[in-house]
């Protein structure tokens, strides 16, 4: 089993927050994960990405050349990272920024309004946890147990947020089962 | 139990369970997570932490504090090791030990600050004034890193002289799963002899001290110096093969990069290639030795080095293989990383030039 991932999106859309979380239901799962930022001048304009590997065995190259799953979260990140998903794989697009029909053969596109959904649950900042239910739902990668330990760990400072992150999830997973 | 952390951390967290006391440094990115970590980690552990004035007065805090018997390190990135270069060699020449990180970053000047592999000539062939080495690691995972830098006072002590961690920006940004080892007792610690500490008085007085006016002196202590240098690539040389057993093509590339060749080798195994990768983890001292061995080969047809400069550690290469097998070239700068399939298209239209 060896996953590849791209996530990207604008700062502050929590889009390294949704990798690391990917990478800590991994470990949760006694997977081999990396998960790479980037640092470099793009963030400087406002944009974000991040790249995670995982898989069974020891992980070589952290670098993502084609990717089993790209979540995009604005329109520039679609430009740019679409062209990365490997034939078969996912892409997620949120469909609140980027409203666009998106239709590529080979691939499974799921659109979806993570804005509006996650600001049904409280909170538009939990718009990337419907994006992480999404490809959860779809791929069937982390059990729900982990991702709810997940949940309850990395946000145990904030409990009062947890049941709305909690349901952005759901909202999101459920989509995904049906694609 | 392994834990998720970044590079960057877990480097500084296993310094400080390898005994590192003393933290001096002034920030540059991509290490800040090391000095921002030591601010509060060093005060629960009851040592020293300290934001310098500059990379210049760090380097010489660390001088000063390693001179009376500390487990001190200090870290940064390209420019700012250059300006600590004229503390190093005072180090080196004092025969002090300490740790050094350098998170590598493209030059040359400010350049930028992605990951490169263009400080290589810096860390192994000296970097400051005079003839002097230090004892210089390449890993190429968090987890490698962790270890090397657990017992990397250790080493510094032994030999008394530098240790440099030459990693990149990739590197300290990752997080991987590390296992942490466990707090190591800086009782334990050999006592330092030499260390002015305030012991030894009248005959027995201690003086740290670079400058030898006498020439006799001075050509003694070069000698003093080279003759560590040979226990060093007695007993400290370290590398790592991957299925160069029955390799045509051998990848040679260290730190991240070596990663990246890895997934390389496996893609071109799968297309029936016959490739390798070399991994040296000690950059100096360099595997030599190994390397040469390795060309006599018969069915090896070349070596490829993999680096993210213009070609440094190629160099070293050709003089280890002397002249026995030909030696080519890879590398990307700027801050751009290659990716597996980058190598793969670069050795496979090699062997279609041939």
């Amino acid at each position: 089993m060896e996953q590849k991932i791209i996530i990207a999106g604008f700062g502050g859309q929590g889009v390294l927050s949704l990798g690391q979380l990917i990478a800590y239901a991994s470990i949760e799962e006694h997977k081999e994960v990396t998960w790479l930022p980037c640092y470099g001048p793009e963030m400087r304009g406002g944009t974000s990405n991040c790249s995670i590997v995982i898989s069974d065995k020891i992980i070589a190259s952290p670098i993502v050349d084609w990717a089993d799953c790209v979540i995009v979260m604005n329109r520039p990140s679609l430009e740019k990272f679409s062209p990365k998903v490997k034939a078969g794989g996912i892409l997620i697009i949120n469909s609140s920024l980027i409203p666009d029909s998106y239709e590529k053969a080979n691939l499974c596109v799921i659109k979806i309004k993570a804005n509006e959904f996650a600001e049904e649950t409280g909170s538009v900042k939990n718009a990337n946890l419907v994006l992480l239910g999404a490809y959860v739902g779809k791929s069937g990668i982390f059990s729900l147990e982990t991702i709810s330990t997940v949940i309850n760990e990395k946000f145990s400072g904030k409990p009062k947020l947890i049941p709305g992150i909690k349901e952005a999830f759901r909202i999101g997973y459920e989509i995904g089962q049906k694609y | 139990m392994k834990q998720l952390m970044k590079g960057n951390e877990a480097i500084a967290e296993a310094a400080v369970r390898g005994g590192c006391r003393a933290f001096f440094g002034y920030p540059i990115t991509p290490q800040n997570e090391i000095p921002e970590y030591m601010s509060f980690r060093m005060s629960e552990v009851g040592g020293v932490f300290l934001q310098a004035e500059s990379e210049i007065a760090a380097i010489n805090m660390v001088y000063g504090a390693a001179g009376s018997g500390a487990r001190a390190m200090t870290s940064s990135s390209s420019p700012g090791i250059s300006l600590k270069q004229e503390g190093i060699s005072y180090i080196c020449g004092a025969d002090l030990p300490c740790v050094i990180v350098n998170m590598v970053r493209g030059g040359p000047g400010l350049g930028g600050i992605l990951p490169a592999q263009s400080d290589y000539f810096q860390a192994v062939k000296g970097g400051g004034h005079g003839d002097y080495h230090m004892l210089v690691y390449g890993p190429s995972t968090v987890q490698e890193a962790v270890n090397i830098m657990y017992d990397a006072f250790d080493k510094a002590d032994k030999y008394r002289l530098p240790v440099m961690l030459l990693g990149d920006g990739m590197l300290g940004q990752i997080m991987e799963a590390v296992e942490l080892p466990e707090m190591k007792d800086v009782n334990s610690f050999p006592k330092k002899k030499w260390a002015t500490d305030g012991s030894g008085i009248g005959a027995d007085r201690r003086v740290i001290n670079s400058l030898f006016i006498d020439p006799d002196s001075l050509e003694k202590q070069n000698h003093s110096l080279f003759s560590k240098y040979e226990l060093l690539k007695r007993n400290e040389t370290q590398y790592e093969e991957y299925m160069t057993e029955d390799a045509e093509y051998i990848l040679v590339a260290y730190g991240t990069v070596a990663r990246v060749c890895r997934s390389a080798v496996d893609i071109l195994r799968e297309r029936g290639i016959k490739a390798g990768l070399f991994r040296p983890v000690t950059l100096f001292p360099y595997p030599t030795n190994r390397l040469y061995q390795i060309a006599d080969k018969e069915e090896l047809k070349y070596f490829l080095s993999v680096e993210l400069s213009m070609g440094q550690m190629v160099e070293d290469l050709k003089l280890a293989v002397n002249g026995k097998k030909k030696v080519k070239f890879f590398g990307k700068v700027g801050g751009n990383v290659m990716s597996p399939e980058e190598i793969v298209d670069n050795l496979v239209s090699k062997i279609e030039e041939n």
